[in-house]
């Protein structure tokens, strides 16, 4: 498992507090900081901001007037066509489209990487092969061929599969079945084998070592794949766009739809109050949680 | 016949009668001030005279980005109602593969043969006989917006036609305006080049190109005079650097722009702005050298559902986007003309009437979406944005482009 | 693990193991082979806006494609893109990575600082560079009213230098995600090493370079991979940013195959171009996996 040092900083100490070497690092460290979090600081004081102020021009002037009328109107009253109930439409549905893919896709992944571990039989290493290639697969090859797919299996289960948020569902665990089946599998491989070893001799099976074992001592990894499927999911716009209806759109293409309806002047601050407001649950999921995926990736992602 | 009719309007009548309120989504692209007016009167009119529901699906991003998720939907089995669609080719292959409702009893019982004028508009609904969409209205191509104030502000006089257009350009540059707005996308660059081709190649040069797909012709005389024109409208155009038609129309509105080449639905944004056609802008159509006027539009095509009741949903709301009312206050909203020649239009502002009388002369041609197929079209819209955005794109090379894009068209 | 292969095999050995892969095995078998195949095929066919199978036209779609600019700019974007961001990637990844790694305070507000822009979407990513880039009000402005009348820097609206503008801001999305996995090798790094090269009195930078980073090698693969995976599909951000603009100076492959097979209708040229965009792939990657997986088997 990850011991608590893991994470600790490994590099040459530094000697002196005002050292030169201090200096250069801390302005190298401040300056590219300044790069990162300017557009986040432009977006911010922007949605701050009311029209006018906004075409007296200077993106990174602080707002002189602070409105939240942007804010409002971005989540409650912007407009696509006839439709004036801005982004929290979206939101409600990014919901309900994430839960059950994250849900459905770790599952799959997590139990996929433990066969390919533990469980190897004739074929599996090809298999796998074939499901990294597929992440370099460019999306638009299968696109087309999915909603037939989906359009067949539907029909095969009686079900609506396409436009619906099942169909979704498929989808984004398909798509993401390739590296996380990888993060999975290298991590499975990383658990000491005598354990798995006495466990089959307590006569554990295939699921009861997953259960027991594996999954108890997985958690870093089950984090990482989780924060990388929330924020995966939640910004995914080509699927959400291609495989939805206007009533189970997401918020990403809820967000395209607002910004591009421009009626007479584009309204900078609400695009970007609805840019902001669409980015919100996988920016807090990385300030809340960012220690605990940089402990999974160190743990997990690196190996093998 | 009339027994066919008297049976399909009873038909429809019953179905209506028996029928649970449906709920209908309808798919369209309208999304800018003016058209979300438009459809807004669609909507109104269906909830209340029906007892079914509109379901706004608006898809922003124009006919580019919500064609393709109309179209994947339809082919994945989960179709919409209703959507939008120019007609013409572009539903072409929908509906031979089955996909779309037969609206032929509906357009029996309301006499579209006699209404729909011109003629021209039904006829491209038509697939073998039978009809499968509902034309709304017509819109026209060539059309340019002047700006009062922007030619106030330079000094000089609005111009009559493209070619004091021209000679007005380096006036307003002075004054710091940009002579001609123009938006990045791309069908912009190639409708405005579609403009152009009519009012200076010619009625019949442009029709040997676009309806015979003569190569010869888009590679002659006629037309390197279009694409000089174009190279010089390039240059007037270089410091607009907006994305959408609107927030170029906008431009013009607000006066930093002289002029804006775009159909008619530009009349909408002005409508919204609270502008008065002759006092704060002024319309020339064919450019101001040919009153010709291209007759394309938008119809409503109805993809096939299982559901009986959704159906009879749909045919209802087929024959309400005809019907005279809902047709004014649709296209005064919209700025495009009716597709029935029995309104009365007496809210028409100075350009939908200059319109309305071209079309009565039947000065009109059929519009690009009608004679071309997408794929021409798409290949055409990627050589005029190329060319319209890169100055060191010679007019000579962009027209052997063109000329080869003619000569591969079906 | 071995002992799976030690065993006869038999089908139903590790039954259960079998049919929980299932999902998997389908997947691979038919996603990601079974439409690779059918769109690789339907390329060959004159496929407008429906599947024609029985329309065969054989290589004309892919000389329409190598026949057309707006191809070929697509092909070089991609190209720019593609390697300068795998380089800067790595290089800022790498640097920010080993300066966090220098027991300095604050490691951890610096690093949500580097990574936080990953949780935001290309979309997002797209429109709030756009703005920044905007002549009339962000970056060249603000630097003109500080005196600089003549500062032009308006890359989304000069087709020459529009890519840069992608590339600015596909960076600033993902090197921060790179850095946390440098990061997390760094980590990995037995402390006797970095006592030792001091012991012999090698210089810090020399460590890295040809001690650190050679044993990192399994990081460098990893992160190349996951860069290199997000080059080709390019899309999203494009979309954002300029819709291809101006002109068709970022275009890119992806958008082009989207257009083509939804909007212009022509579903045999996407099918073309998105073959040859899976062939470039594969150009580079089996000469990659052959390395990688070639030589030697797991024990």
């Amino acid at each position: 498992m990850v011991d608590a040092t893991a994470i600790e900083p490994r590099g040459p100490k530094p000697k002196r507090a005002f050292s030169s070497t201090n200096i250069m690092l801390y302005g190298t460290l401040l300056l590219v900081s300044v790069y990162y979090l300017l557009p986040l600081y432009v977006m911010i004081v922007t949605s701050l901001k009311g029209m006018p102020e906004i075409r007296l021009g200077n993106v990174f002037a602080p707002p002189l007037e602070v409105t939240f009328e942007p804010w409002v109107k971005a989540w409650a009253e912007a407009c696509t066509g006839v439709n004036c109930d801005g982004l929290s439409r979206g939101f409600w549905n990014s919901v309900a489209i994430l839960i059950p893919s994250v849900a459905v896709s770790i599952a799959v992944a997590s139990v996929s990487g433990y066969a390919l571990a533990n469980w190897r039989f004739r074929g599996s290493e090809t298999f796998f092969t074939i499901l990294i290639f597929g992440a370099f697969i460019p999306y638009q090859v299968m696109i087309y061929p999915i909603v037939i797919i989906l359009r067949e299996l539907g029909g095969f289960l009686g079900i609506q599969l396409m436009g619906s948020i099942w169909g979704l569902v498929i989808v984004h665990t398909i798509f993401g079945m390739p590296i996380l089946t990888l993060l999975f599998r290298n991590y499975f491989t990383s658990v000491p084998e005598e354990l798995f070893k006495a466990a089959r001799v307590d006569g554990a099976g295939f699921w009861g070592i997953f259960f027991k074992i594996m999954v108890p001592m997985s958690l870093p990894i089950f984090v990482v794949a989780m924060i990388l499927q929330v924020t995966g999911i939640w910004n995914d716009f080509l699927f959400g766009v291609i495989y939805t209806k206007p009533e189970t759109y997401p918020m990403t293409v809820q967000l395209n739809n607002i910004v591009n309806s421009v009626q007479g002047v584009k309204e900078y601050n609400v695009n970007m109050a609805a840019t902001l407001l669409t980015g919100l649950v996988p920016l807090t999921i990385y300030f809340v949680s960012g220690r605990l995926f940089v402990r999974g990736i160190a743990a997990g992602a690196v190996k093998g | 016949m009339k027994t066919i009719r008297t049976l399909a309007a009873t038909t429809a009548i019953c179905a209506a009668g028996a029928a649970h309120a449906v709920d209908l989504e309808v798919t369209h692209w309208w999304t800018s001030g003016g058209e979300a007016a438009a459809v807004a009167q669609f909507a109104k009119a269906f909830n209340e005279k029906t007892e079914h529901n509109w379901v706004d699906g608006a898809i922003a991003g124009g006919g580019g980005t919500a064609r393709p998720i109309m179209i994947s939907r339809i082919l994945g089995g989960d179709p919409m109602d209703a959507t939008q669609l120019n007609h013409g080719r572009q539903a072409e292959e929908l509906i031979e593969a089955g996909l779309m409702l037969d609206l032929t009893d509906v357009a029996e019982a309301e006499g579209w043969k006699d209404i729909v004028n011109p003629s021209s508009l039904l006829d491209s609904c038509t697939v073998d006989g039978r009809i499968y969409c509902a034309p709304v209205n017509i819109h026209s191509w060539q059309w340019i917006w002047l700006s009062h104030k922007a030619y106030e502000d330079a000094g000089v006089d609005v111009p009559s036609n493209w070619d004091e257009f021209v000679a007005s350009a380096p006036a307003l540059e002075e004054a710091g305006k940009i002579p001609l707005a123009m938006g990045q996308q791309p069908w912009q660059s190639s409708g405005a080049f579609g403009v152009m081709a009519i009012a200076i190649a010619g009625q019949d040069a442009w029709s040997a190109v676009n309806i015979d797909k003569n190569a010869d012709v888009a590679g002659g005389p006629e037309y390197a005079k279009v694409f000089e024109a174009a190279a010089n409208a390039r240059a007037f155009a270089a410091k607009s650097n907006v994305q959408d038609w609107n927030q170029a129309t906008n431009l013009v509105i607000t006066g930093q722009a002289g002029a804006q080449i775009m159909g008619d639905w530009a009349q909408g944004e002005f409508q919204v702005a609270g502008q008065v056609a002759g006092e704060d802008y002024t319309c020339l159509p064919g450019l101001g050298v040919n009153e010709i006027i291209s007759t394309g539009g938008d119809a409503f095509y109805f993809p096939k559902q299982d559901d009986p009741e959704v159906e009879a949903a749909q045919k209802e709301l087929a024959a309400l986007l005809l019907s005279p009312e809902v047709q004014v206050d649709f296209n005064l909203a919209k700025g495009s003309l009716p597709i029935r020649g029995d309104v009365d239009l007496a809210a028409a502002n100075d350009c939908m009437k200059k319109g309305l009388e071209i079309l009565a002369s039947g000065a009109i041609l059929p519009d690009g979406n009608q004679t071309l197929s997408p794929d021409t079209s798409g290949q055409i819209e990627d050589l005029m944005v190329e060319f319209w955005n890169d100055p060191s794109y010679s007019a000579a090379d962009a027209q052997a482009r063109y000329a080869e894009i003619i000569a591969d068209a079906d | 693990m071995a002992e799976a292969t030690k065993r006869p095999n038999s089908l139903t050995r590790n039954l259960t193991a079998k049919i929980a892969s299932l999902p998997m095995i389908a997947t691979a078998l038919v996603i990601f082979i079974g439409c690779t195949l059918w769109t690789i095929y339907h390329s060959f066919t004159r496929s407008r806006l429906l599947p024609a199978p029985d329309k065969w036209v054989g290589l004309d779609q892919y000389e329409r494609l190598w026949n057309t600019r707006r191809w070929l700019v697509s092909i070089e974007n991609l190209a720019i893109y593609g390697i300068c961001s795998l380089i800067l990637s790595l290089v800022i990844g790498f640097t920010l990575a080993a300066l966090l790694d220098q027991k300095i305070r604050g490691e951890n507000v610096f690093r949500t600082i580097f990574l936080y822009p990953f949780a935001l979407s290309f979309i997002v990513t797209g429109l709030a560079w756009q703005w920044i880039l905007n002549p009339q009000f962000g970056i060249q402005e603000v630097v003109r009213r500080w005196g600089l009348e003549s500062f032009t820097f308006d890359p989304l609206n000069n087709a020459d230098i529009a890519i840069y503008g992608i590339l600015i801001a596909g960076i600033w999305q993902g090197s921060g995600f790179i850095m946390v996995i440098m990061l997390a090798g760094l980590r990995g790094i037995d402390e006797e090493i970095w006592k030792a090269a001091r012991v012999d009195g090698i210089p810090t930078w020399k460590t890295y370079v040809f001690i650190i980073i050679p044993m990192m090698r399994p990081v460098f693969v990893t992160a190349l991979v996951l860069i290199a995976s997000g080059i080709i599909k390019v899309y999203d951000l494009v979309v954002a940013q300029t819709s291809g603009g101006p002109g068709i100076a970022t275009e890119v492959p992806a958008k082009y195959v989207i257009e083509k097979m939804f909007l212009s209708q022509n579903l045999g040229q996407g099918f073309a171009a998105s073959t040859m965009m899976l062939l470039s792939v594969l150009v580079v990657l089996i000469p990659w996996a052959y390395l990688e997986f070639g030589g030697k088997r797991r024990g």
